[in-house]
């Protein structure tokens, strides 16, 4: 998917660890950019993506020590983005969030981005929410009791504040209608050579029921769904993972976070795993998203599921090139998606 | 017809992983590493004894349903093109029943907790 050159920019420093090397950077950014810091502590890794590492540590201040995260490229390395870039990258994905945070939606505060002289690539410092992103745990631990029947009404609303935040000056982002997302997935399926029929019905499906462009293209979160939310006792208290924000569609944020993978085994809750449809839409409409077109909540329900089934299916060069089981089990699991696909177009119809 | 990556690819990189880094190794990464290993282990294994019959009635379908003959992948690929081209539809007699067919066989053995096949099955009264 990503086809970016990275040069790595940790440095020669074979006596140290990463660990140490990004704790002292950091102390070095929170003397220039954090006042009143007295340096940093317990800088620890999270995870390490192909595509970022994210770190936790906590700044020093006189009045309680604040916990961050940082997020950058993996190694501190600079990545080139190319037009085939399917991710937005680290600096404007910063820029987002402050757009959105400002917007109200609930994402973590941006409190620095990285230059070339803070010596740790390309990405962002921000606040660290406290909570549970989980999925499985969400829809079953006793802790969300209390909160789930009111998750979907929640996520509407915050979808709703998401697409009303104005883009005038927003960084430039990939405009992404229906057509476009539909021919894109299509290239990616063709790509695998390998013959998927069920697939081949949702998209001749797809082409058939394309909604017609949105009144208004509105910014897209692109992967809206329960996983890539902070939860905690009174619901969600961030959105993460912005990587795939763009301008388009809005309701096909609402069909997403309604496919079955999404739904972490409790099937007949379609929206996360926690709720109904109807409590999603009444939740966005009432905190001022456009009417939903349930014809095209279904469209972009079905081309979540066909979306992912491409994206696992698309494992298996990285799995043949590699040296990862995991990978292969993956590829594997796209069939999960084509019996998705199967109780959406030729079963009792959507739960 | 099961998809890729083939049983023997699966079975060739799992012996890798466990001559190679779990007899290295240790830790929680490769405790999760060591029941990936396990789970493709098991969808092999369902592989070798469910598929063969599976495929061989998916063939049995694919031939009257094209009325064409050929082995699974060429009349499997000629489907796929012929759904492309809208000459088979859902409405098409036995279009929906084989594709049903096929993916609940797949399912058994790709992955059969996957919540969306168990709903299936009781949605279609366990066929």
């Amino acid at each position: 998917m990503e086809r970016e050159r990275a040069m790595a920019s940790d440095g020669a420093a074979p006596s140290r660890t990463p660990g140490e090397i990004v704790a002292e950077r950091l102390a070095v950014v929170a003397q220039q950019h954090f006042p009143g810091s007295r340096g940093v502590a317990k800088v620890t890794r999270l995870t390490a993506g192909a595509t970022q590492e994210i770190w936790r540590f906590d700044l020093l201040q006189a009045d309680g020590d604040q916990p961050l995260i940082l997020r950058r490229t993996p190694g501190g390395a600079v990545v080139e983005r190319t037009a085939t870039s399917t991710s937005i990258g680290l600096e404007t994905e910063a820029e987002i969030l402050r757009l959105v945070f400002a917007a109200g939606a609930p994402v973590p505060e941006v409190r620095h981005v990285l230059t070339p002289d803070d010596g740790l690539g390309q990405g962002f410092i921000m606040t660290f929410v406290a909570g549970e992103t989980l999925g499985g745990r969400i829809v079953r631990d006793p802790r969300f009791a209390e909160v789930r029947p009111r998750l979907a009404r929640q996520c509407g609303e915050i979808l709703a504040r998401i697409h009303a935040t104005p883009t005038e000056n927003a960084p430039p982002l990939k405009h992404a209608g229906a057509a476009e997302l539909i021919e894109q997935l299509q290239s990616s399926y063709q790509a695998t050579d390998w013959p998927r029929p069920v697939f081949e019905l949702a998209f001749r499906w797809l082409g058939a029921h394309m909604p017609p462009p949105p009144t208004r293209p509105r910014l897209v979160h692109g992967d809206f769904r329960n996983g890539n939310l902070i939860f905690d006792e009174t619901g969600v208290v961030a959105v993460l993972d912005w990587e795939l924000a763009h301008i388009g569609d809005p309701m096909a944020d609402l069909g997403w976070i309604c496919t079955n993978p999404w739904r972490f085994g409790v099937v007949d809750k379609p929206v996360g795993g926690f709720g109904q449809r109807e409590e999603l839409w009444n939740g966005y409409e009432a905190a001022g998203g456009d009417p939903v077109n349930r014809a095209h909540a279904l469209f972009w329900e079905v081309f979540g599921s066909l979306r992912w089934g491409v994206m696992c299916a698309g494992m298996i060069p990285a799995f043949r090139a590699g040296d990862s089981v995991e990978r292969g089990v993956i590829a594997r699991r796209a069939s999960e998606n084509e019996v998705d696909l199967m109780r959406l177009l030729a079963g009792k119809g959507a739960d | 017809m099961q998809d890729e990556p083939r049983a023997d690819e699966i079975l060739t990189r799992v012996a890798n992983f466990l001559k190679g880094p779990a007899t290295r190794e240790s830790g929680p990464h490769i405790s999760f590493q060591l029941r990936v290993a396990a789970n493709a282990v098991e969808i092999c294994q369902r592989q070798l004894t469910l598929a063969p019959k599976a495929e061989a009635e998916e063939l049995a379908r694919l031939r009257a349903l094209l009325l064409a003959d050929g082995d699974l992948p060429t009349l499997n690929r000629e489907l796929a093109m012929r759904i492309r081209a809208g000459e088979l539809t859902l409405e098409t007699p036995g279009l929906a029943d084989h594709l049903w067919a096929t993916t609940l066989a797949k399912l058994a053995v790709d992955q059969p907790n996957y919540s969306g096949y168990r709903a299936a099955l009781a949605e279609r009264g366990g066929q």
